[in-house]
């Protein structure tokens, strides 16, 4: 049976088998190639998504599991790149190599969602989850401080 | 500077309203220029369109080193355009056009820093000259500004409307470069060109890598050392979405529409090896390293003076031994690569460092002439050395080539992490006399590697300044694939040179900054044999550190010093540890870097932090083991990389003096090991030996 959910605003069917985790099926199934995979076991975050909002790990999480679930991805937050998460990453140039980023946009997104104005040690701590082998940590971590002053105005 | 005919090509109206000025970002003097062949076919080239916007195609691969960003900076400010009309684009792999077009060993600004100025000067020349006709004036009396030519009446005409009139001009042969001092874009900070495509997700990397026809794969591989006997393929090609299962090299790929399907065929898949050899564990390759020490065989690869008999009449011997485990490049996007073989002509796309050698080994394996081979650059999600070897490019050219379809092979992380080419692991044992007063008359050091060929850099500092030196290496084979890891050998040699020189100065009685100090002072005074380092730009990177980081001026603060060349830059740092709940913890590192001048500061501060981290998180915690020929971990849940919440503040200074610029890369990786290691012994007096030091 097919699997009903919301992604990026639009309604889609998925007609596959009901365990694929919801990566593969952005991935290989509605061609949304921005939401990236790392570990495949949750441990690195660069397959972040939402889902109802929640900043969840897509690479472990079946298909099954997000029936009618919302569902954004790294396309679906702000295509214009306007989200204040988005302006911060580019003003602070925080990408090296850019890989982990998109999983790093929405865990960041999705902490400002929930904590408007994290304490420095709140970002640090919201942020650790995800790895970034470049190690622009530095940057994440101002950005999101940023992003959360941009948010404030 | 001069620009010869066929530095320069020059093409009129490919299209209407556009022209382009095309250069050999790369050419050697020797070879003549190919003519670029064939409109819309765009290779070594800088464009101007009649609206005046200006496109820079990059040649070499991005790797998340900013080079996309910085070549360009290089040629827009000699053009002096405003950065803002400049667009930028990657070329794919062009051999007649370009020269040197991979990414590695921090060399590409060095190697291209005279071309790129040569190639804006000598367009912004042209764009004056064109002027100077147009309005029947002096070229000498027209200047230039944000795109634009000025005339001595206050004319003012934009490059792009002169652009034609400017392609018909003979290129002129002598071009003068800015002052310095005008820079308007070298040593700002220059925002990624690929920013704005990376936080809105789109597809720039080899995984993401899309074809029509396209398949799927994933290739199980065996053991380090193992054959393959048999495996299990009449289940798993039944399998829902699996196409095909096949062989080849030791090696089975399954073939399949997605992902998730080809995961799951993996999970029922069995594979029989065998092997001749016993297979490599922990044990043998710790049985190695003893019988490198202890070999008679030792390649010599420095010797000054008489090391035996100045070790011999030392009043003091430091001894120690210092050793680093196998270790992933662990980039986040793991290996994979699209490759589709057709009978006489080959498309491959993806992330490698080095695409000419990749195009030259699937042409070596299919017998198909490198001129019928196609190479598509994409975004490197990352690679630390990892992606210049491809193996990974082979194994998709000869699966395509097996299963004559377009294919995109990609590796899991756990295939990324077990999958070989390391870093190799390595025991290095040192050895220094000192006199009665404390100098150093006798230095050695023996490097024992695994696959790491020559595990020592026996010119290294502080070779140079002691009489008597010997420097050998042996290098073990191991069935254990290896490969360069972000600064190759340096990236554990430097910790362990730093580490040792820090316990010869304690044993001395010396601070470690003086005795470094006094060191170079003989080296600038009495050189001994060989000098590859310049002194005074190693004493200019310590002093400077000293002050900025108030080296032992700071109470209850420990630090560390490290300082190290490698790439043709000078970094210096100083690591600070305090003490929580009785273990140590590194808060911050100051680094000074003298890679010459710096062309793009948010660009350098990256890599200099993204360096100290590598370097910290890999000392702190990597290690591979080994048991019968398969490595483990696996993956990132036992295969620790360092994380956000573990990382110091990071002060980057660099040396202003305007020096040609050079490796940025790597050059700060070497010597974090060893400042880190330097202040942990500062606050605990526990000196690390080995890696990782957790």
């Amino acid at each position: 049976m097919a699997i009903n959910c919301t992604v990026n605003k639009k309604k889609v069917s998925l007609d596959i088998d009901p365990n694929t985790p919801l990566l593969w099926a952005l991935r290989d199934h509605l061609s949304l190639l921005g939401t990236k995979y790392g570990c495949g076991i949750a441990q690195c975050g660069a397959c972040t998504v939402w889902v109802n909002g929640e900043p969840t790990r897509s690479c472990v999480l079946p298909i099954s599991a997000v029936s009618n679930a919302l569902i954004t991805t790294i396309e679906g937050l702000d295509p214009a790149g306007k989200h204040p998460v988005q302006v911060a990453w580019d003003e602070l140039d925080v990408p090296q190599c850019g890989y982990c980023q998109a999983g790093q946009i929405m865990t960041a997104a999705g902490l400002l969602k929930k904590n408007p104005q994290p304490t420095d040690q709140e970002i640090v701590d919201g942020m650790s989850g995800n790895i970034c082998r470049c190690g622009t940590y530095h940057r994440i971590q101002e950005a999101v401080k940023l992003a959360s002053k941009k948010t404030k105005k | 500077m001069k620009t010869s005919r066929r530095d320069f090509i020059q093409k009129t109206a490919l299209f209407t309203g556009v022209f382009t000025l095309g250069f050999d970002w790369f050419s050697a003097e020797a070879s003549p220029m190919e003519v670029v062949a064939g409109a819309g076919r765009f290779n070594a080239f800088l464009s101007i369109d009649s609206l005046g916007k200006i496109t820079l195609f990059s040649p070499n691969p991005e790797i998340g080193q900013g080079i996309k960003t910085a070549f360009p900076v290089v040629v827009a400010e000699e053009l002096d355009v405003d950065w803002a009309q400049v667009q930028v684009e990657q070329a794919n792999l062009d051999t007649k056009q370009f020269e040197r077009q991979l990414t590695g060993g921090s060399g590409a600004l060095k190697h291209s820093w005279e071309r790129l100025r040569k190639a804006g000067a000598t367009v912004r020349k042209m764009m004056m000259q064109a002027a100077a006709n147009q309005w029947k004036v002096d070229v000498a009396q027209c200047k230039t500004s944000k795109g634009f030519v000025l005339g001595p009446a206050g004319q003012k005409a934009s490059y792009g409307s002169l652009a034609e009139a400017a392609s018909t001009l003979p290129v002129p042969s002598d071009v003068t470069f800015k002052d310095r001092k005008d820079y308007k874009i070298i040593g700002t900070r220059v925002k990624g060109v690929d920013n704005k495509n990376v936080v809105t997700g789109k597809p720039l990397f080899g995984i993401d890598i899309r074809k029509p026809g396209m398949v799927f794969a994933q290739i199980v591989r065996p053991p380090f050392g193992a054959t393959l006997k048999s495996f299990s393929a009449e289940d798993v090609k039944k399998m829902p979405g699996i196409l095909d299962v096949v062989s080849f090299k030791n090696k089975v790929a399954i073939v399949g529409e997605n992902t998730y399907a080809i995961l799951q065929a993996r999970a029922s898949l069995t594979c029989d090896y065998s092997s001749e050899a016993p297979l490599e564990s922990n044990d043998t390759h710790a049985n190695w390293f003893d019988e490198g020490m202890k070999s008679d065989k030792a390649q010599v690869m420095r010797k000054d003076g008489d090391f035996a008999a100045a070790i011999a009449s030392a009043a003091k011997v430091i001894e120690a031994t210092y050793e680093c485990p196998f270790i992933s490049h662990s980039p986040m996007e793991p290996m994979n690569f699209f490759a589709d073989v057709k009978a006489d002509s080959v498309l491959l796309a993806g992330p490698t460092q080095v695409p000419q050698p990749a195009q030259k080994a699937v042409s070596d394996l299919l017998k198909i002439p490198v001129d019928k081979i196609q190479v598509e650059l994409s975004k490197m999600g990352g690679g630390f050395g990892r992606r210049l070897s491809n193996d990974f490019v082979l194994e998709a050219a000869e699966l395509s080539s097996i299963i004559k379809k377009p294919v995109l092979v990609m590796w899991t992380r756990e295939d990324d992490m077990t999958g070989g080419t390391y870093r190799p692991a390595a025991r290095y044992r040192f050895k220094a006399g000192l006199d009665k007063n404390g100098e150093i008359i006798a230095f050695a050091l023996r490097g024992v590697g695994l696959n790491a060929g020559n595990s020592t850099r026996q010119d290294n500092f502080p070779v140079g300044a002691i009489e008597n030196v010997l420097i050998e290496s042996i290098d073990q084979k191991s069935a254990v694939t290896t490969g360069p890891w972000r600064a190759p050998i340096t990236n554990f040699l430097g910790f362990a040179e730093q580490a040792f020189l820090d316990e010869v100065a304690e044993a001395a009685g010396k601070d470690p900054i003086q005795m470094r100090l006094a060191l170079l002072e003989k080296v600038k005074t009495k050189p001994v044999g060989k000098i590859t380092y310049e002194p005074a730009r190693f004493e200019e990177v310590i002093k400077q550190v000293a002050e900025k980081a108030q080296w032992k001026k700071k109470p209850g603060v420990h630090q560390g010093f490290s300082v190290y060349y490698s790439h043709l830059s000078y970094v210096a740092q100083i690591a600070e540890v305090k003490v929580e709940k009785g273990k140590p913890k590194v808060t911050k590192v100051t680094a000074v870097t003298d890679c010459g001048e710096v062309v793009n500061l948010s660009g350098a501060e990256n890599q200099v932090k993204g360096a100290i981290i590598d370097g910290m998180g890999h000392a702190l915690f990597a290690k591979l083991n080994f048991q019968k020929g398969v490595a483990s971990p696996a993956n990132f849940n036992a295969y620790r990389m360092i994380r956000g919440n573990e990382i110091p503040v990071i002060e980057a200074h660099f040396v202003n003096n305007g020096i040609a610029p050079t490796g940025l890369g790597e050059p700060a990786l070497p010597p974090t090991g060893g400042s880190i290691a330097n202040a942990i012994y500062a606050a605990t007096k526990k000196r690390h030996y080995k890696q990782p030091f957790n």
